[in-house]
């Protein structure tokens, strides 16, 4: 109605339906909220007053997996958290994908040693990998914007 | 400074000590592990150390006694530091728990424990802290290597993915 | 023997379910009933997990509360989630490689860190700084502290239920990042200081940033509380809760403002001078009563002594050199490196290889943001330490968290937790 009064009669608008979902999908992520160590400091800077990540459509961050279908995993992932990430991104509803921010979640960063998993990738399967130490804000948001490039690129379903 | 107070110490605990080192102006006082705890409680009630602010064990490898637990103590009134050291050697790595004179030292002895696999007699509490519970060893022992992973800074992807285990849906 | 099996194996075993039954382990179930009251054995009270994922208990902490209706019988905390074995990786690198990974401890104060482990290698292995580095040393350690209040009172009003003091405080921390970011060219992770004095001399326009703090920052705290202090729903939430005495306080090694609250005069920087805090005058606030509301008054006083001090070494910051003329430590300059071939090999030297420190162990502790930061540092003689262990405030400020909260309510868990400023990567480390 408001748009159409707005804009005048604007025909039909044809498109296909993986390209409206994914439209959807890619613009209304909503991150899991868990922050693990330094990482998590920087991905609080980047939703707060500076660099203000709502812009982008992925403000809403949710304390609860069931409600959210990104993880970001910011910082570093130690053996004894290790299976508690797993049974967090095995709760959260399908489609989901995970941002491994920073160098520790990427390959373990500087830490090279037995309490640290060498790699998120080892746990869940990590769609983006957002290099540094940490990465700055400018950093993080252009990873999340990786993928929804590659969000609006998926298949709606795999063809056997 | 520290050399006054490493005569006075001296003279107070007498043969509980073994010796008294001065290392940087940092006093030290090196005690058998049996009379630990009546050096600590005279420390805290004498000498008004009231305050544990650290304890932690340095593995020494490859002397022998291997281990040495440290205590850091301050005095809040009299504004001085003082460490107390006890050698333990590895075949037989216990010592009496310092939790019933500083109530701090609870989880800094599970922590040490966990770590260097220490055991502390008379704990109330000696559980892993750090670690998963399932862990197996000590990990800040020497003899545990300090990295896991072999080819760290590598490109080949082959190589990575020989040893590298990856996670599925 | 070699190193554990790690306990995580993709192939054979579904994440989500650690499989703890082949595994020897070294505690018993009669060690574990012992941790709750009998009335938990019989369903008279009740078991809640609360975390290591839950947004108010900064991080990864895990809380195993018992309760009786909403009042708390006992809290069993379980640290370790964040173990990152910087310790045992510091032993593996040389002094001057250990730096970046101090960063990493407590992350809300980067500087703090820094500057507690070169000084103690300064110690070890006996280095004058120069006064201009221990005057910069002292700016940088009081925005550091204020950066580290910064995140604990956005993160705590957060917790408490007051979202927009949150905005403010992250607004104004980018004022400080952005000093970092001048300084060393990272935001966070700085490693700005090193053994000797300072990475290089402060840029230009350092002056202009730091005076730009300084005029706002006053404004700022009145907003902040304006916002809290007096509201009374901010009253309700904290005073009265979390109490704990004097007495108790140092019984538990408890640190930094959360003992100051509770009416103890102990502050590193007054009783231990380092990096001429001494040439300084500043009060250090105390509170009386020791609850989360005492905690909060004393560290917003804290605002105002760190600008007052920062102003204080910005009038009087001496020109000079940075860093030590031991060229034991110190890199030589780059000028020099271009032509002078012996520079060279001894710069190549020195980041390869490192220097040698001594056999000996010193303890050297700063006033970090959340207490005494104590860097307790064995040396045995080769490029590479023997042990480091780092003294973490929040480790022994969170202890006795199962004590403060006995009796309290579900809901206050939260603020006390807030008020007591952990950072788990300091807590685990
Ligand atoms: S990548 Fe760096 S900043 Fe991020 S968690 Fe690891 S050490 Fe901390």
């Amino acid at each position: 109605m408001g748009l159409e009064q707005k804009l005048g009669d604007m025909g039909i608008v044809t498109t296909s339906l993986e390209k409206a979902v994914n439209w959807a999908r890619s613009n209304a992520i909503w991150p899991m909220l868990f922050g693990l160590a330094c990482c998590a400091i920087e991905m609080m800077s980047t939703q707060a007053s500076r660099y203000d990540l709502s812009r982008f459509g992925m403000e809403l961050m949710r304390a609860s997996p069931r409600q959210s279908d990104l993880m970001i995993v910011a910082g570093r992932v130690s053996r004894k958290m290790a299976p508690v990430l797993r049974n967090l991104y095995d709760q959260m509803p399908d489609p989901k994908w995970v941002i491994a921010m920073g160098d520790c979640a990427s390959c373990g960063g500087v830490f090279n040693n037995y309490a640290i998993v060498q790699g998120v990738d080892e746990i869940v399967p990590v769609d983006v990998y957002v290099a540094g130490c940490p990465p700055r804000p400018e950093t993080l948001i252009d990873g999340i914007m990786k993928l929804q490039e590659k969000i609006k690129h998926e298949p709606l379903k795999k063809w056997q | 400074m520290s050399q006054s107070l490493s005569e006075l110490l001296k003279s107070a605990l007498g043969d509980a000590i073994s010796q008294v080192t001065v290392f940087r102006d940092e006093v030290t006082l090196h005690v058998p592990r049996e009379r630990i705890i009546e050096v600590l409680t005279h420390l805290r009630d004498v000498q008004q150390f009231n305050m544990l602010t650290d304890e932690t064990c340095v593995d020494y490898y490859p002397r022998e006694p291997r281990f040495g637990i440290l205590y850091q103590l301050y005095s809040i009134p009299r504004n001085i530091r003082v460490r107390v050291k006890v050698m333990l050697s590895e075949y037989d790595a216990s010592i009496p728990s310092a939790v019933p004179v500083y109530r701090n030292a609870n989880w800094l002895e599970r922590e040490i424990y966990d770590l260097f696999g220490i055991h502390f007699e008379g704990h109330p509490d000696l559980r892993r802290i750090l670690l998963p519970m399932d862990y197996q060893g000590h990990p800040l022992r020497k003899e545990v290597p300090v990295t896991v992973e072999e080819n760290a800074f590598s490109f080949n992807r082959a190589r990575i993915d020989a040893t590298k285990p990856y996670a599925t849906e | 023997m070699a190193i554990a099996e790690p306990p995580i194996r993709i192939e054979d075993a579904p994440l989500n379910a650690v499989r703890v039954d082949d595994v020897q382990l070294d505690i018993t179930l009669e060690q574990l009933k012992k941790l709750v009251s009998p009335r938990a054995l019989t369903g008279e009270t009740m078991l809640l997990n609360m975390g290591p994922q839950h947004p108010s208990t900064h991080g990864v902490l895990r809380l195993l509360l018992e309760l009786d209706g909403e009042t708390i019988v006992s809290c069993i905390p379980d640290i370790g989630y964040l173990h990152t074995g910087i310790e045992k990786t510091a032993e593996g690198k040389t002094y001057l490689k250990v730096i970046p990974l101090t960063d990493r401890t407590d992350y809300l104060a980067p500087m703090s860190n820094n500057l507690a482990f070169c000084g103690a290698v300064e110690k070890l292995v006996g280095i004058e700084v120069p006064i201009r580095a221990q005057y910069l040393r002292v700016i940088l350690m009081e925005l550091t502290r204020m950066n580290s209040h910064l995140v604990w009172l956005g993160t705590h009003a957060l917790d408490i239920g007051a979202m927009s003091v949150f905005l403010y405080c992250m607004r104004e921390r980018e004022m400080i990042l952005d000093i970092y970011e001048a300084v060393s060219g990272a935001r966070m992770m700085s490693s700005y200081i090193r053994p000797g004095g300072l990475w290089r001399d402060v840029p230009a326009h350092f002056p202009q940033l730091v005076q730009r703090v300084l005029d706002v920052f006053p404004g700022r705290i009145l907003e902040y509380e304006k916002l809290l202090k007096e509201n009374p729903l901010w009253k309700e939430r904290t005073v009265g809760i979390g109490k704990i005495s004097a007495e108790d306080a140092i019984a538990w090694g408890m640190t930094g403002p959360c003992l100051r609250g509770s009416g103890v005069n102990y502050d590193v920087r007054k009783a231990q001078p380092y990096s001429s805090y001494d040439h300084f005058d500043f009060s250090v606030p105390l509170g009386s009563n020791g609850d989360v509301y005492d905690r909060y008054k004393c560290r917003m006083e804290e605002f105002n002594q760190s600008l007052k001090i920062i102003r204080q070494a910005m009038k009087r910051l001496p020109p000079g050199p940075v860093m030590t003329d031991d060229r034991k430590v110190a890199p030589p300059p780059k000028h020099e490196i271009a032509y002078s071939m012996e520079s060279l090999i001894h710069h190549f030297k020195l980041w390869t290889e490192g220097f040698r420190a001594p056999e000996g162990e010193v303890y050297f502790a700063v006033e970090s943001g959340k207490g005494e930061y104590g860097v307790l540092l064995s040396g045995d003689g080769s490029p590479k330490p023997r042990r480091v262990h780092f003294r973490a405030p929040s480790f022994h400020n969170l202890q006795p968290l199962s004590e403060i909260s006995k009796g309290a309510l579900l809901a206050d868990i939260v603020a006390i937790i807030g008020s007591i400023d952990i950072v788990l990567g300091d807590v685990d480390r």
